[in-house]
């Protein structure tokens, strides 16, 4: 639009037509906006109605079975809820430590640098890969522990070709190399999660106002005073939120583990670390992958709206951690 | 790094009111206490190695494997990068069934799809919430979209399944009867996987995209409403250019997060690896070949297991680059506007 033509009297038309355009961009805003909503919607009445009848006790109390109406996804629920927990237990002093080392202790130099990039690099590394570090370190440990390889060989370990070299701790049995075991499972998860952590805790580290630790300071505590009585607690909240929901992350994941070599059928549940086991999504997973529509549609539906709630109830706990505790400085 | 580290010269450490009962006990408990400190500092920081181990275990297990691979008669490098057939299980054995060129396709195929869906919607969504939402709508519309972010990659495998391809193929079917084609959907198709991850990867984009244009200084808005603009000029020609890098860095990140996903594909997209530009086919991804040989079993060593590594380190070099890519334009774009 020209000067020339604003003289010509044109300007009311060019206006109206920039304010047509404007209203029709609008529009096109908010259908877009909603694609994301209605796919939300049509994803979650698909499921309900596949899955609703046959959400039933069964599928708490009894394993996988040839039958569909008495399959269930006990051990998948057990083997969940223990991956979960080992991976809270490693994940949590990790993650923590590292955040409070890089924004509290860490000199400015290359090496932190190359800490940071690091950490922001391996958040997006896809979760296969780490399935297969997993297998490589954890499950297999590098093949070092098979009867024939030099280290056996060179120590003269008395090893067991299946279950590798098993000794005792303080009365406690451990096994190298870990195997297809729930303590496998639980450590490469404790890697995926692992950046996710550490950029949630620095982030709620760094919310701390500095004052906080000046008065610390002033009143004589030491860097591990300041950090453990007054940074931490300040941020704890704002750590367990972003805990949790790294946690719902490593609850939904199948790759991984898949790789790792967990089982799709556990017919009993887990008693020590050192057991062979099955998460929700490999079970649904393996579901899907039957032929039989009972098993493809229905079954493995009723076994997605369990894992979706549980979801949804760490989600809704890391919502409230937040909301409740989380403080305005 | 704010903390400590700026408030403290060095690891000095200070003295406490405990340290002024006598030049004895003082100077056991303040080098007690030295040492203390010392010991929490260097455990922390072993935390914040582990990333670095993480990353050399990664690097170790890959290779190293996919250097077993190589080193083996029956494949080649050459043939590897350059081959047009993926038939692991061909006999005999030869290079020419070892050509990841079918996978990458898959693949880079599905993520291009994905993309083409959710980066204009994602960016639009941004733009409606960064610039026109109310505060009170964005409050609610953002954690509803970002659900979508948090639903597992074996339920929008489900929901591609047994929702979107039956959908596909009865437009197909109402499509080849209007206009008398012969479009052929296969149960296990690109198209369907990609529709999916595309609803998947949409939250990351705009969350992304959207924080990106809300670091656009406001007085630039207020420049461009000042010489006339309307406000779909000032989201297009202003805001939208001003944050470009973010954006571009979000997307980058969504295509290498496509390209890294692995559920929905191994569930729909198929297991029949193809160098095809067609998405009704049935095909197969890098990472649903990973899937596929280690949900069945295959013995430690053999050729199939071996070649995962081979398939994965592949994978980790493609999402690292597009990474690495994204985190450099990130940066760039953090020193213009803080």
């Amino acid at each position: 639009m020209t000067g020339q033509q604003l003289v010509n009297g044109n300007f009311e038309r060019f206006l109206r037509r920039k304010r047509l355009m404007g209203r029709i961009f609008h529009v096109i805003l908010l259908i877009s906006t909603l694609v994301g909503l209605v796919m939300l919607a049509v994803l979650i009445v698909d499921i309900a109605i596949e899955g609703g009848a046959w959400l039933t006790p069964t599928l708490f109390t009894n394993y996988h079975s040839r039958r569909p109406e008495q399959a269930g996804m006990k051990s998948g629920i057990a083997g969940s809820l223990i991956v979960l927990s080992l991976t809270a237990l490693f994940s949590f002093p990790l993650g923590v430590g590292a955040a409070v080392y890089l924004e509290e202790y860490a000199p400015k130099n290359r090496l932190t640098e190359f800490i940071n990039i690091n950490i922001s690099n391996l958040g997006g590394v896809p979760s296969v890969v780490y399935g297969m570090l997993g297998l490589t370190v954890f499950s297999r440990g590098f093949g070092l522990f098979k009867p024939n390889s030099w280290l056996v060989q060179a120590l003269n370990l008395p090893v067991d070709p299946r279950n590798g070299y098993i000794f005792s701790v303080l009365g406690l049995e451990m096994r190298l190399p870990f195997g297809n075991s729930l303590l496998t499972g639980g450590l490469a998860m404790t890697l995926l999660i692992l950046p996710t952590v550490i950029m949630a805790s620095r982030e709620a580290i760094r919310a701390v106002p500095n004052s906080i630790r000046e008065a610390a300071f002033g009143l004589g505590a030491t860097p591990w005073q300041v950090v453990s009585r007054q940074v931490l607690p300040a941020a704890l909240p704002g750590i367990l939120t972003g805990m949790i929901l790294a946690l719902s992350r490593a609850m939904g994941e199948a790759a991984p583990l898949i790789i790792l070599g967990a089982f799709t059928y556990v017919p009993f549940l887990p008693r020590t670390i050192w057991d062979q086991f099955t998460v929700m999504p490999i079970q649904i997973y393996n579901w899907i992958t039957l032929p039989q529509p009972e098993y493809r549609v229905h079954l493995s539906a009723a076994g997605i709206l369990v894992l979706l709630v549980v979801l949804l109830g760490m989600n809704a706990l890391a919502v409230y951690l937040r909301n409740r505790f989380e403080k305005r400085w | 790094m704010a903390g400590l580290s700026r408030l403290l010269p060095a690891s000095r450490a200070v003295s406490s009111p405990d340290d002024q009962k006598g030049i004895f006990s003082r100077g056991l408990s303040w080098r007690l206490r030295r040492i203390r400190e010392q010991i929490i500092k260097a455990s922390l920081f072993l935390c914040g190695l582990v990333s670095v181990l993480t990353t050399i275990g990664i690097i170790v297990s890959l290779f190293g494997e996919a250097i077993g691979f190589f080193l083996r008669p029956e494949v080649d490098l050459y043939h590897f990068l350059t081959g047009t057939m993926w038939r692991p299980l061909g006999r005999p054995v030869s290079p020419d069934n070892f050509g990841i060129l079918p996978l990458v396709n898959g693949t880079v195929m599905v993520a291009a799809l994905s993309g083409m869906i959710a980066l204009p919607i994602g960016l639009l969504t941004a733009i409606f919430l960064s610039e026109y939402a109310p505060e009170g709508m964005r409050r609610v519309l953002k954690p509803v979209l970002e659900i979508l972010a948090g639903v597992p990659s074996v339920v929008y495998g489900y929901f591609a399944i047994s929702f979107i391809t039956p959908q596909l193929r009865t437009l197909a079917d109402w499509v080849n009867s209007v206009a008398g084609t012969a479009i052929r959907v296969d149960f296990f198709n690109a198209l369907s996987a990609s529709i999916v991850m595309g609803v998947m990867i949409l939250p990351l984009v705009s969350s992304i995209s959207e924080d990106a244009m809300r670091s656009v200084p406001q007085a630039l808005r207020e420049g461009a409403y000042a010489l006339g603009a309307t406000k779909l000029e000032v989201a297009l020609r202003v805001v939208v250019p001003a944050a470009l890098s973010g954006i571009l860095a979000g997307f980058i990140l969504a295509f290498s997060r496509a390209v890294g996903e692995t559920m929905i594909v191994a569930i729909a997209a198929g297991s029949t690896p193809r160098v095809t530009l067609n998405p009704l086919s049935s095909i197969q991804t890098m990472t649903g070949f990973i899937v596929q040989v280690s949900f069945g079993d295959t013995p430690m060593g053999s050729i199939n297991s071996q070649s995962i590594y081979a398939v994965g380190a592949t994978l980790f070099i493609m999402t690292f680059i597009m990474n690495v890519i994204s985190n450099y334009i990130m940066r760039r774009f953090r020193e213009v506007y803080e």
